[in-house]
């Protein structure tokens, strides 16, 4: 009989979830990150895999490695932080923001924008590609901010793999894209580099939802499919971070998923568009 | 394995998953009908589809089911007697709580929602208490998953390769974990139908309540 049908005895699983926390306590202590409020499920199945690209059998063993060998770290942040996503994704959510979002922004005569948990760049890049088929990025400053500075980098340099630019071309033509994705790239040798011009305007930098605070008042607060990976306490303290840093009646869209029915600030927000989980901060009293 | 008589099984299962893929639409408008509304575990379910549609499978089985059928939402508590899918694609897992939890980790097995994302959860949350169904399919996801489900002493059932529209999924799963059940489809309805609470210790589930 294999012996991978036998059932897991019950106290490997109990283990590692006294483990767990140990090692989410560790990385805090010694390296000021926090995952010690991320949502369980999803980081264990990324410890998991985690724990196989770092030969170790047990997650005390990988806590080891962690504390003692420095070149590890940088490594295990790629695992639990690193989201591929995609320019323009779910373009429904742009198509959204140029309808309901852009005539209101256009009364603004300084704009300030902030893409939390930009990853790797390419929400950043999107927006504002979108700004400037509006009219608008040339008086917009956007912060993206993330807490992997790896991943901050290469935002920063805006170079993407060509064979992911016919999906993105798509994505920005269904997003009611007014001019041709092309215009803001320019191809070589296998990769698109995007437009120097947009960076301008774009100002990268590190920020963790889980222990920093507000750095400026903005008027639209992009953060898609980061408060799914936040149990419920750290979700509310980025939402309150939000609530904090949007102007009156700015802004917030979320992941086409996420919701802030199950959130202490669900009250503080009205529904611009309930399909695109566009939300408008209400007149405070 | 020990025995799996139906009144066994309708005292110790909390939680159903089931997972599907080529023909599934089929299969779960035989299974998900055979719902009762005495039915107190909820049901969780995977099915692969593609990505950027909008998906219309809540409301198609909303009208063929006695129980509630939601899109799962990220934080949701679990309601017990209700049908989650998966949203196309988020992978769908299950938190302790219960509550639901979506991600957008890469594809598993070229799938997003992966249903060995689902079970391999959901047996962490439910152990033994969780029954896992491996329907019809083309690729070989769920294998690991049922696995999981097994290796946590959960009960495992995988539809008869013969009956399916795509045979790959479920022989995948037969043979890597040699599940406790393997059937047809009526037959997996029937014992889905036999783990609602027998009349006579039942409580009426929430939604059987008037409101």
């Amino acid at each position: 009989m294999d012996a991978a049908l036998d059932p897991v005895p019950e106290h490997v699983a109990k283990t590692f979830r006294i483990e767990l926390p140990l090692l989410l306590e560790a990385i805090y202590l010694k390296y000021h990150y926090d995952f010690r409020e991320y949502a369980h499920a999803s980081l264990k199945r990324r410890l998991t895999a985690a724990m196989i690209r770092f030969n170790c059998r047990t997650l005390s063993q990988l806590q080891e490695r962690v504390l003692h060998e420095p070149a590890v770290f940088p490594q295990l942040l790629d695992f639990l932080t690193v989201q591929v996503s995609e320019m323009f994704r779910d373009p429904t959510y742009y198509r959204a923001v140029r309808e309901h979002m852009v005539p209101i922004l256009r009364t603004y005569p300084s704009l300030k924008i902030w893409v939390a948990g930009c990853s790797t760049g390419e929400e950043v890049y999107s927006m504002a590609i979108l700004l400037r088929e509006e009219g608008l990025l040339e008086r917009s400053l956007i912060y993206a901010t993330d807490i992997n500075s790896q991943a901050l980098q290469r935002a920063e340099a805006g170079v993407f793999d060509i064979d992911r630019m016919a999906g993105f071309t798509e994505n920005h033509r269904r997003s009611g894209g007014r001019s041709s994705l092309s215009d803001y790239y320019t191809a070589a040798f296998g990769r698109a580099v995007i437009d120097k011009s947009l960076r301008k305007h774009i100002v990268f930098s590190d920020h963790s939802l889980a222990t920093d605070s507000v750095f400026a008042e903005v008027q639209f607060v992009s953060c898609r499919n980061v408060l799914i990976y936040f149990n419920r306490e750290l979700q509310d303290r980025a939402l309150g971070l939000f609530v904090d840093a949007l102007c009156r009646k700015g802004f917030l869209g979320l992941g086409s998923k996420e919701s802030l029915r199950f959130s202490a600030h669900s009250d503080a927000f009205t529904d611009v568009s309930r399909e695109e989980r566009i939300f408008q901060l209400k007149d405070r009293p | 394995m020990t025995s799996l008589t139906a009144d066994s099984l309708a005292h110790r299962i909390d939680a159903v998953v089931i997972g599907a893929s080529a023909g599934g639409v089929e299969v779960l408008s035989v299974l998900l009908p055979a719902l009762p509304a005495t039915l107190r575990a909820p049901v969780f379910v995977v099915l692969h589809q593609p990505p950027d549609r909008r998906s219309v499978l809540t409301e198609i089985f909303r009208r063929k089911c006695v129980l509630p059928v939601h899109e799962a939402e990220d934080k949701e508590p679990v309601v017990p007697g209700t049908v989650y899918f998966a949203p196309p694609n988020y992978h769908l897992l299950i938190e302790r709580g219960p509550s639901l939890a979506l991600s957008v980790d890469d594809l598993v097995q070229f799938s997003r929602p992966s249903i060995d994302v689902l079970f391999q959860s959901a047996a962490e949350v439910y152990g033994r208490r969780l029954l896992g169904v491996v329907l019809t399919g083309w690729n070989e996801d769920g294998a690991s998953g049922l696995l999981a489900v097994r290796q946590a002493r959960g009960v495992t059932v995988v539809q008869d390769p013969d009956t399916a529209e795509a045979p790959v999924m479920p022989q995948a799963a037969r043979l890597r974990c040699q599940p406790d059940l393997v059937l047809a489809p009526q037959a997996i309805a029937e014992l889905l139908r036999s783990l609602a609470a027998p009349a006579s210790d039942a409580s009426p589930s929430p939604s059987a309540l008037p409101s």
